[in-house]
């Protein structure tokens, strides 16, 4: 009978009741059936595993990230999002190894909102990076109290104590880290000053950092469906809610609505106008029913006339042409570099190459639609959803409510998948205003997939402009790297934006990895803000943001250099990654510098035979390389992709991907491979198979119909290696989709003599490029 | 009223015929393991057992149940213990997780049909589960190996 028996039954008392207590089931009988719904308490957070529960009165709290119950179980505070990285347990094993803990103990509890826990943001491949310090030292600050109580229970001193395992020894005599809370005092509590001062364990002594046997703590629950994500929170007398979408992301002002059809709909309760005072959601109309299919359905009935905003008939054309014009006009945009002399190289140059890619718009699709769940008690808004960046969002929804933040609180769930979409959290703001008109009561807001990807905050198009200057010997002299593109974090994260060397404000993530460790002479590197793709929607950060466009510029370019300079593109990269200058790194981040990136350069070609391996007719290897996200977090990756190009249908096969990583300290090497899988396919997903355009204004792909995400069969043989490293750990949610699209780019020139300059690559682009060949 | 068995528990429902299963099963009875992702039929993530066959219940209206037997993620397995289950735990299959209930229902359901299955009867008929995580590699992994622990082939476990 599975769970449903297994709750009201109850096999095994002492879980059940701590099932009930914490997660609040509710039952109420409905006909023949039985309803559990979810309903999280204020006190219960997202735990795993799913069966523990969070440490009740008693537990020693060291620091903020982590509590030692008396039973010895080990509660670690995540303030990352789950969405599929299982960042938890891979933040948990920092955090353990350093207080010498026994794994079997530690408990991940995703934590809510809260001021004492800082900038709450899941993106950027960041979480590992970002954590890898602070939690080191807090398990050192841990350790260092519970050996300090230890040795007075113990009648001795802390330095004749040792530690393993939860267990701390000296002499014959030991005690546990839970007999050390529950019969003494432990109270020593740290400061963060005091924290970084801690001696750490070398990097030999580590057993759960890099240990490849620990399993992640959040899978178990994702194979039995007691795994809750947002759209599955629940409360008592909720309303289920569906927006009526209006006709463009901004502007659209509703001129009349007839709910006379809706008011057909069984279980249609009213519609809402949304007067939004952050102005994140314009024009929308909501639908309120008592289940959301009703919801579907009245939405789909309901007759809403709108003066649509000023860009209903903007087209991606459009918007790429206004790049080109950024980009041509001298005047404007962000210098992130601009060494002297780029103006002198181009002008007395004996040769000089100039190409021009462009990226497609790409859809986030994350499988669980956006949805949230809001309601006002005791005077505090309750948002519950999943969400990647509370801190972004927090401010913008007191906005809208017009409550001060610390009246309003975001609950954490694990996310149907985040890959940048959920940075934004614009689809609570509907919900909370909903619930607010409604006098606080509980609303559910769920967009369908249609309504989800017309409003997607998508990754914007792009046109590169890329510019090499050679002397008389084919010596590269200079460099001019340019790009347009809607600026994510202009939009909607203005305060996080970097200041190029003209000391103006530009979006690092619509740049990122055009300022690649190459060394290319004099090199300049323009960022421009396509203000007409801002204003048609709203551009969103997308798995690997600006890498995954501008790679395919770099990439692509630098091959089309080597092959016209009758180089081997590998070794033509190897010449440039010499690690002078600013490419020489820096620590702790970038030590080795472009040297790392020419090492895992180097490994792939000896992995893949570069150069040496016999293939089939039209089926050719092609390669890439970059620095992941960020120069100043560097993940160095190179892939080799092996392609077939069909001649007579123009259909691309990717055979095979190997890619090469150096990524520092790899913390959890299975999830590493399983992101870099992931990433890597998104990389393969964007140059073969997914794209929108943007017709009238919108997206034009509203789901699965037409938007064709890889698949299964689509999936080709994968050979990933982490070389083995010591430095700090650098991120890997994002870096493996950087390299693919280049890579299939130039296998595909290796394969048939055709150069395809705009992603995705589609049989129609093959065959029209291989017919004017 | 439409009455059907869930999970060897008969239900009975009052809700509009036409309402998709998928959202009965979600919030008339409450389990929320079976997903909403595309509400087309194309993503599987509300992928369930009806008679033993894999059905996607956002395109099944309720009214098409009457009388079945149908099981969902909950009810494969009293501990979550199917061999499909334990594959994925064991090669840690599940990213975000979200298409993973669908995506293990459509696996149980093939290895029904194809107990030793090849990569391209896997690619066939796994085709409609959409991960958007991209865990394909493991999926393909996962199958042939609960294929070969219901064999009883340690060899390739």
């Amino acid at each position: 009978m599975g769970r449903l028996n297994r709750f009201r039954l109850g096999k095994d008392g002492r879980r059940e009741q701590a099932s009930l207590s914490r997660r609040g089931f509710l039952v109420t009988s409905l006909g023949a059936g039985v309803m559990f719904g979810f309903a999280r308490p204020a006190s219960a957070n997202q735990i795993f595993p799913i069966e523990a529960a969070l440490p009740g009165d008693g537990a020693f709290e060291p620091t903020i990230w982590c509590g030692i119950a008396p039973d010895g179980e080990i509660t670690v505070n995540i303030i990352r999002a789950e969405m599929g990285q299982h960042i938890g347990t891979a933040l948990a094993r920092i955090i353990a190894d350093e207080m010498e803990a026994d794994w079997s103990k530690v408990r991940i509890n995703y934590v809510d909102t809260d001021p004492k826990w800082g900038l709450m943001v899941t993106g950027g491949s960041w979480s590992v990076w970002m954590t890898w310090d602070i939690f080191r030292q807090a398990g050192a600050a841990t350790r260092t109290a519970l050996v300090e109580e230890a040795a007075r229970l113990l009648g001795t001193t802390p330095d004749r104590c040792t530690v393993s395992n939860s267990i701390v020894s000296a002499g014959n005599k030991q005690i546990s880290f839970g007999d050390i809370v529950a019969k003494g005092h432990p109270s020593h509590t740290f400061t963060p000053d005091e924290m970084a001062k801690l001696p750490l364990k070398p990097a030999s002594e580590r057993r759960l950092i890099g240990n490849a046997e620990l399993k992640a703590l959040d899978i178990p629950a994702k194979t039995n469906g007691t795994a809750i994500y947002g759209i599955d929170a629940k409360v008592e007398g909720m309303l289920y809610a569906r927006p009526k979408m209006p006709p463009t992301r901004y502007g659209s002002k509703v001129r009349s609505v007839d709910d006379t059809e809706a008011r057909k709909i069984k279980g249609y309760v009213r519609y809402l106008l949304i007067e939004d005072p952050s102005e994140t959601v314009q024009g929308w109309v909501v639908v309120l029913a008592s289940s959301y299919s009703a919801a579907i359905r009245a939405a789909d009935a309901l007759k809403v006339d709108w003066t649509p905003g000023e860009t209903a008939h903007v087209s991606e054309r459009d918007i790429q042409d206004r790049g080109r014009a950024l980009i041509n006009n001298r005047e404007g945009g962000v210098y992130i570099f601009n060494d002297d002399g780029v103006d002198q190289a181009f002008s007395s140059a004996h040769t000089v190459m100039d190409q021009e890619y462009t990226c497609a718009s790409v859809l986030h699709y994350q499988l669980e639609p956006t949805n949230a769940l809001a309601f006002e008690k005791d005077g505090v808004y309750e948002i519950h959803a999943g969400n990647q960046w509370q801190s972004l969002i927090l401010p913008t929804l007191a906005k809208a409510l017009d409550v001060p933040e610390s009246k309003v609180i975001l609950r954490s769930y694990l996310l149907g998948g985040g890959f940048g979409r959920r940075l934004n959290g614009d689809y609570m703001i509907p919900a909370a205003l909903a619930s607010k008109a409604l006098g606080g009561k509980p609303v559910k807001l769920i967009l369908t997939r249609s309504d989800d990807m017309q409003f997607d905050s998508f990754r914007s198009p792009s046109v590169q402009r890329v510019r090499m200057a050679f002397d008389g010997s084919d010596r590269i002299t200079a460099m001019d790297y340019q790009a347009a593109a809607g600026w994510p974090t202009g939009v909607m994260a203005a305060a996080f934006m970097e200041k190029g060397v003209d000391d103006k404000p530009y979006d690092q993530f619509a740049i990122a990895g055009g300022d690649h460790w190459y060394e290319v002479g004099s090199f300049r590197v323009r960022a421009l803000r396509n203000d007409l793709a801002e204003k048609t929607f709203r551009p969103g950060w997308l798995r690997s943001v600006s890498p995954g466009w501008t790679s395919w510029g770099v990439e692509c370019f630098l091959d089309e250099v080597a092959h016209r300079q009758k180089k081997d593109p590998a070794q033509f990269r190897l010449e440039l990654l010499t690690a002078q200058g600013r490419n020489k790194g820096q620590a702790p981040d970038s030590v080795g510098g472009a040297l790392r990136q020419a090492a895992v350069v180097r490994r792939l070609m000896e992995k893949v035979n570069w150069g040496k391996a016999t293939l089939p007719k039209d089926t050719a290897l092609g390669l890439a390389t970059t620095a992941g996200q960020e120069r100043g977090m560097p993940t160095w990756i190179a892939c080799c992709a092996q392609v077939h190009v069909d001649r007579k249908t123009g259909v691309v096969r990717c055979e095979k991907l190997t890619i090469v990583v150096d990524a520092g300290t790899v913390v959890d090497p299975d999830g590493a491979k399983a992101q870099t899988e992931g990433a890597a396919l998104w990389g393969l997903s964007m140059v073969l198979f997914e794209n929108t355009e943007i017709v009238n204004g919108l997206p034009v792909d509203r789901n699965l119909n037409t938007y064709t995400p890889l698949r299964i069969a689509d999936t080709p043989e994968m050979d990933i290696e982490f070389l083995p490293s010591t430095e700090k750990p650098m991120g890997l949610g994002e870096p493996g989709t950087t390299v693919v699209g280049p890579a299939i780019g130039n296998a595909i020139f290796n394969a048939v003599g055709v150069r395809l300059r705009h992603m995705p690559v589609r049989p129609a682009d093959v065959l029209r490029a291989l017919q004017n060949s | 009223m439409t009455t059907f068995r869930l999970n060897g528990r008969d239900v009975t429902v009052d809700v509009p015929a036409d309402t998709p299963l998928l959202w009965v099963i979600r919030d008339e009875v409450g389990l929320t393991g079976t997903k909403f992702g595309c509400g087309i039929g194309m993503c599987g993530a509300c992928t369930v057992h009806i008679g033993g066959r894999a059905t996607r219940s956002c395109v099944t209206p309720v009214s098409a149940a009457e009388g079945a037997d149908i099981t969902t993620i909950e009810g494969i397995d009293p501990e979550g213990n199917h061999p499909v289950q334990q594959a994925w735990r064991d090669l840690q299959v599940p990213q975000c997780g979200y298409c993973q209930s669908g995506q293990i229902m459509q696996a149980i359901s093939l290895l029904k049909d194809y107990p030793s299955p090849t990569d391209e009867e896997i690619d066939a008929v796994m085709a409609g589960s959409l991960c958007r995580c991209m865990t394909y590699v493991r999926i393909r992994e996962a199958i042939k190996k609960a294929a070969a622990n219901a064999r009883g082939d340690a060899s390739n476990g």
